[in-house]
């Protein structure tokens, strides 16, 4: 028998680190698209500029910021297919 | 390539009766009650009608909610702003998938954990539920019922369009099949039939596509260079869509945070079986959503270069007839009935699943929770349910009509202001603040909703676009800006003045089921 304090101990750390990954993340996808947002609000030449012959930087970042969401979404499944279930099959034990 | 091609307007058969479309149209229509027919037998209970059966796998459920979320709006609107602005017209691209990984971080596992079918379930939980449930369902409605006015007029136009039926014909055919779906089948038909328009969308975008880069090495380089040789360099940078960055800003939240309130995606999370399953669903449907979105850059640019911006114009002056038109010029009128058929699929699977959203928050959060307090058996859930879905799908065919002509293009923005504004903030600080109190709850929900619609009446969208005033007493285009801080501070400051010790104390108790599940 685990003691019910230990239990609940445990679960606020579980709830604690879901909720800074979830921050992190949520974080990181807001300074990517509004960084984003911002650059074509603010630096339209700079993201005019070619790289090659039919890409502009803004379009490699605008493909970039699609690619990184779902790079995102990946990180995070990967967090929590891991560590998070793990931590979750321990409080039952 | 000869550089005539820009000028001379397409020899186009858009808009003459399509035998192709005609056979894809109806072979979809014969399929989908098949499965609805299938599905139908298997809706016995309220678990099956609103989440089929929490049988869904991951796989099946990314498909589906990438079926609900990717609207023809964003196939034909973002493909035509692409082929018309270039560059400016990414920005859409881009701007419609960051919600996701938001849907992903904050909100589908609780809510899968928390809930049974919909979001007000997850607030309403440890809160008192009549007034909880009526904020919400004031917030689920605003948002369907908007959603549907748009999808609908843009039902008629564009069958009107691409078929040469009459608008109220198409509005008609719509409305029937939909009411099918979900009355007979419920959520498990609703699914199938999202999986189908899925697999059709994503398939015809891909073949096209493939199309479109075949004729340049297979370079999408090749083809943007393309066009910036016949259009100028222009045409790869940002240009005047974007010309107050706060416009930019306010609707760049709107898209980040409401698509992490809207009623039939968040449903969607009930249909599988556990937190885990819905947290991959998520990731399978964001790579699917951003890999149709990276296609639109191809085709948008395919479209600008092999049709011509002009001639794109010139048969539909809002570019919404790019991608057909490609798709006749690479592939001819069989290839352009297909597109066709598979523009209007899209139109009815988005349509079934709002209906079933709006269906579960009036009988599931309305009549069963607030009038009949939870003491209702099953055969009456159900046919509570029915009723709702047959309401509402003759609502939205008479919507449909009433808006006929109307320019309902904003609605959506505002469908998604109000899911950002109304549902985002009470479904977050209810999962995630032990404070949250029924008071901030229901403040949050009502001003949210309200602030919404009051502000976008009063922006440039309703006053300038809509109305033909000359200037907007409110300067945004889309409020959302102002009102998610706003229903934010509204529900946290309410929270505070009212706390309740004993449902803080639920939270306590919550917590666990939030990560581990249980309810459902």
């Amino acid at each position: 028998m685990i003691d019910p304090a230990d239990r609940s101990a445990r679960l606020r750390a579980v709830a604690a680190a879901r909720w800074k990954v979830a921050i992190v993340l949520t974080g990181a996808m807001i300074v990517l698209y509004f960084g984003f947002v911002l650059l074509i609000a603010f630096a339209k030449p700079l993201l005019g500029r070619l790289l090659a012959p039919g890409l502009s930087l803004g379009m490699v970042l605008g493909a970039g910021v699609i690619v990184c969401s779902w790079l995102l979404t990946w990180i995070y499944v990967r967090w929590a297919n891991t560590r998070y279930d793990a931590k979750l099959r321990a409080l039952d034990e | 390539m000869s550089s005539l091609t820009a000028q001379v307007p397409p020899a186009t058969s858009i808009g003459e009766p399509n035998g192709v479309a005609m056979t894809f149209f109806f072979a979809f229509i014969a399929a989908t009650l098949g499965i609805t027919y299938w599905a139908a037998r298997r809706t016995r209970t309220t678990e099956h009608f609103y989440a089929a059966g929490r049988t869904i796998s991951p796989a099946q459920n990314g498909l589906a909610l990438a079926g609900d979320y990717m609207s023809a709006a964003s196939f034909l609107g973002i493909a035509g702003l692409v082929a018309t602005t270039g560059f400016d017209g990414l920005i859409y691209s881009t701007g419609w998938l960051v919600g996701w990984p938001v849907v992903l971080f904050l909100v589908a596992e609780p809510l899968r954990n928390l809930g049974k079918y919909t979001f007000a379930d997850v607030v309403a939980a440890r809160l008192s539920q009549t007034p909880v449930r009526l904020a919400a369902a004031l917030g689920t409605l605003s948002t369907v019922a908007l959603y549907l006015i748009a999808q609908m007029v843009g039902a008629g136009s564009l069958i009107r369009l691409m078929f040469g039926l009459h608008y109220e014909t198409a509005i008609v055919i719509v409305g029937a099949a939909m009411i099918a779906y979900v009355l007979f089948g419920g959520m498990l038909a609703t699914t199938w039939v999202q999986i189908v328009k899925a697999g059709l969308l994503l398939s015809g975008a891909a073949i096209l596509t493939v199309l479109v880069l075949s004729r340049f090495g297979m370079n999408p380089a090749a083809l943007f260079a393309a066009a910036a040789q016949r259009y100028g360099d222009a045409v790869l940078a940002p240009g005047r869509l974007v010309a107050k960055p706060l416009d930019a800003i306010s609707l760049g939240m709107a898209l980040m945070f409401g698509t992490a309130g809207l009623p039939h995606i968040l449903m969607r999370f009930y249909t599988v079986p556990d937190a885990k399953a819905a947290r991959k669903s998520v990731f399978y449907a964001t790579g699917l959503i951003g890999a149709f979105y990276l296609m639109t850059f191809v085709l948008g640019f395919g479209a600008m270069v092999l049709v011509g911006p002009d001639a794109i114009r010139q048969v539909e002056p809002g570019g919404n007839m790019a991608a057909p038109l490609l798709a006749e010029f690479l592939g001819g009128r069989a290839f352009l009935g297909f597109i066709a058929a598979v523009a209007f699929a899209t139109i009815l699977a988005v349509v079934a699943g709002l209906t079933l959203s709006g269906a579960a928050a009036l009988s599931h959060d309305l009549w069963v929770s607030v009038v009949r307090r939870g003491r209702a058996d099953t055969a009456e859930q159900l046919k509570v349910a029915r009723v709702a879905t047959m309401g509402l799908g003759i609502l939205a065919v008479l919507l449909g009509i009433t808006f006929k002509g109307q320019n309902v293009a904003f609605m959506v923005g505002l469908a998604f202001a109000i899911a950002a504004s109304a549902n985002f903030p009470a479904l977050v600080l209810s999962m995630f603040w032990r404070g949250y109190t029924t008071a901030g709850a229901v403040t949050s929900m009502v001003v949210g909703t309200v602030s919404t619609l009051v502000l976008i009446w009063l922006s440039p969208t309703v006053q300038v676009d809509v109305l033909r005033h000359p200037t907007a007493w409110f300067p945004l285009k889309n409020p959302a800006l102002v009102t998610i801080p706003l229903s934010f501070a509204v529900g946290i400051v309410a929270s505070l003045i009212a706390a309740r010790t004993h449902e803080a104390e639920a939270y306590g108790r919550m917590e666990r089921q939030k990560h581990l599940g249980g309810a459902a």
